[in-house]
């Protein structure tokens, strides 16, 4: 009976998902068109691929599809309760997919300054915005990237006009309610920094469910010439959740953007970053922390491009991981011809607190230019004996000088957040975290 | 009763015997030196103190203030007032120096039955402890010895030493790597700190150490065990001949 057949197929059952996005302009609905044939083509991907040999998506493809249904009533207790609530800014807030303009905030803001969601973007003529979701790259790009684009349904759009500094982050928060197994969300998101504007993004997804829903994500940041950006991500899905995303950095020369990926939460969580450093003298770092435990998995997969001279990028991307949960870090830097004097840099440290747990780190390093300074290193092992030892030797009790240790490697990479209120709370929340983990002091 | 009292210690690291035969006995009041050839079981004797891991204790036993020092744990030593000040102070990136301190020393304190140190109570404390030993104002706010040079380390040691009030301190070859200005405020530092009721035991190469802080009893270590123990004027032939003709007398015996 081939007709069953092609239904419990899970690319077909995706496929079949509406986008419920009501305004879809000519162009867009042409390009939702090909980036189905064209995910219907490519399909899942299986651990035969190199870029996900580590990353089994099989419990993924077992979920039954369905659209998320959004319960309004649910995500407004969860705001009051999630991280940064009480950062005071602009706030888009998005629940299961779909927009909410009752639980945002977007009022006051600065002339010229847009944040408002990319379902209202689209429904106004917008050339720029246009050319950002037409024109990302083929190449390279994770085969969730063109689901994203046939079926996103929202997603935050944020324009910060030349020469404009924003005071307050602009918060933008995604948070999944709906109950159903496999309820799936692809959103969009697409944040534009003119010349010189400074800002910082918090973009967060929180989990008011318990569901093994799925949010397929693609994020574009476009910083224009001496733009400063801050872009925080903080993804704390639910234990069962499946989370995909890609972030696609577009840096013109002389900006400053720092990247940061906190991976705390979902059963399967892969991030895709792809940065392209095409301006001379600009500097891009991308930072991580992913805490696991239980079967949990955390993949960060990214490329960093170096197209122009003068150009500086550091990776440093931490892992703490525990139970029988895993990590997987892929880091290639490329260095184009002509990108001379470039300077790149890229950690992976992981520390396994059991001995089930398992890391696979692949950091590589192409570089087709001369003069250039390139370094990177990984690491896997335990807590440092040698420091508990003296931490102990001072009068520290073991679980103390443990959970000291773990806080300084978790804290290396949460003290690289420029923005004050965001670190002090992340720092906290991952205290916390160690407070309750039952292992610090078994693992000896 | 006595502070420190070693009896008959033999230790080993794997199949390796190192400690054959300790004896020592520390009272309050006493600097005591321990002297001896690289390899001689010097560093281990201090480590064995400490309670670090790695060691097998076949025999003897090491008594302080009266309770079976070997039975306790590493951080339970120090709280009852035994510190070691290590040879390599390990440097440890992402944890604030004061922080780690005051969370130490509030820990000992407790132990002690003192109340706890408050953050200001805390830095008055200890400030007058960096001027003494001459660290500089941000040496609080850095990582546990990350970036310190060689000499800093070693007074960052001391300051530790100076916050903790050990009643026996073990400075494990404090004077190694120091030069002449910085052993001698060092060594000033370590004065500074005695007291009738506490003890120190210098574990060196050097008798150069010895010209800044005066032991009472200077003893020899040679593979595992003392072989002679005298007075400060001890360290000074030590100086003047060297080893050899303390250690070959015994190769004749053995």
């Amino acid at each position: 009976m081939p007709a069953v057949k092609e239904i419990q197929n899970p690319v077909v059952r995706l496929t079949e998902l509406v986008a419920t996005t009501t305004h879809v302009p000519v162009w867009l609905a042409a390009l939702r068109r090909n980036a189905l044939a064209r995910f219907s083509q490519t399909g899942f991907p299986t651990t035969d691929d190199e870029d996900w040999r580590f990353t089994p998506v099989t419990a993924l493809k077992a979920l039954p599809f369905v659209i998320a249904t959004p319960d309004f009533d649910r995500a407004d207790a969860a705001i009051q309760h999630s991280p940064f609530a009480s950062i005071e800014g602009p706030r888009l807030v998005f629940v299961d997919g779909q927009f909410s303009r009752e639980l945002s905030q977007v009022t006051n803001l600065p002339d010229g300054v847009r944040v408002q969601p990319i379902s209202e973007a689209l429904r106004q003529d917008n050339s720029a915005l246009q050319s950002h979701i037409e024109r990302l790259p083929d190449r390279n790009a994770s085969p969730f990237l063109p689901l994203n684009t046939a079926l996103f349904s929202d997603g935050a759009h944020i324009e910060i006009p030349a020469g404009c500094e924003l005071p307050a982050p602009v918060r933008v928060l995604f948070l999944t309610t709906s109950p159903h197994a496999g309820a799936f969300a692809a959103l969009r998101n697409v944040i534009v920094a003119g010349a010189n504007s400074r800002v910082t993004i918090i973009e967060q997804y929180v989990d008011a469910s318990g569901a093994a829903y799925w949010n397929n994500v693609q994020t574009t940041l476009v910083a224009g010439e001496g733009a400063i950006v801050e872009h925080i991500r903080f993804q704390e899905e639910g234990r069962h959740a499946f989370h995909t995303g890609s972030l696609h950095l577009v840096l013109a020369r002389d900006c400053r953007v720092k990247h940061h990926s906190f991976a705390l939460g979902a059963r399967l969580s892969r991030q895709d970053i792809r940065a392209r450093l095409d301006g001379e003298g600009l500097d891009c770092v991308l930072n991580g922390l992913y805490l696991t435990d239980g079967d949990r998995l955390a993949d960060h997969h990214m490329i960093v491009e170096h197209l122009r001279p003068h150009c500086t990028s550091h990776e440093y991307f931490n892992g703490l991981l525990d139970d029988r949960s895993r990590g997987v870090f892929h880091g290639r830097i490329h260095v184009h011809p002509g990108a001379d004097k470039t300077d790149a840099k890229q950690t992976n440290k992981n520390i396994l607190l059991s001995k089930d747990a398992t890391v696979d780190t692949k950091p590589q390093l192409e570089i087709y230019a001369d003069d250039v300074r390139c370094t990177h290193g990984a690491t896997i092992g335990q807590i440092d004996a040698a420091s508990v030892f003296y931490l102990r030797a001072r009068g520290l009790g073991e679980e103390d000088a443990r959970r000291m240790l773990l806080h300084a490697f978790a804290g290396e990479i949460v003290e690289r957040i420029d923005y004050a209120p965001v670190r002090e709370e992340i720092d906290s929340l991952i205290w916390e975290r160690l407070e309750r983990n039952p292992h610090i002091a078994a693992t000896a | 009763m006595s502070l420190l009292e070693i009896t008959d210690l033999h230790a080993r690291v794997e199949d390796k015997v190192i400690l054959r035969g300790i004896h020592l006995t520390i009272q309050p009041g006493e600097v005591h030196a321990i002297m001896g050839p690289n390899g001689s079981g010097k560093s281990t004797l201090g480590h064995i103190l400490a309670g670090r891991d790695g060691y097998e204790i076949t025999r003897g036993t090491v008594r302080f203030n009266g309770v079976d020092l070997l039975e306790l744990a590493p951080e339970e030593r120090v709280r009852s007032g035994l510190f070691l000040a290590f040879q390599y102070p390990v440097e440890i990136p992402g944890v604030n120096t004061a922080y780690f301190l005051r969370a130490a020393v509030n820990e000992i304190r407790k132990h002690r039955g003192q109340p706890e140190l408050d953050a200001v109570q805390f830095l008055t404390f200890t400030r007058e402890k960096m001027k003494m030993l001459g660290l500089p104002e941000d040496f609080l706010k850095r990582s546990v010895n990350e970036g310190f040079s060689g000499g800093e380390k070693k007074r960052a040691e001391i300051v530790q030493m100076a916050v903790i009030e050990p009643t026996l301190a073990v400075l494990d070859e404090t004077d190694s790597g120091l030069d002449i200005d910085a052993l001698r405020i060092v060594a000033n530092g370590v004065n500074k700190l005695k007291r009738p009721d506490n003890a120190q035991l210098l574990i060196t190469h050097y008798q150069r150490l010895l010209n800044y802080i005066v032991p009472d009893v200077v003893h020899v270590l040679h593979d595992g065990r003392i072989i002679k123990s005298g007075g400060k004027e001890l360290a000074l032939e030590l100086e003047a001949k060297g080893y050899d003709w303390l250690i070959k007398p015994q190769l004749q015996t053995a």
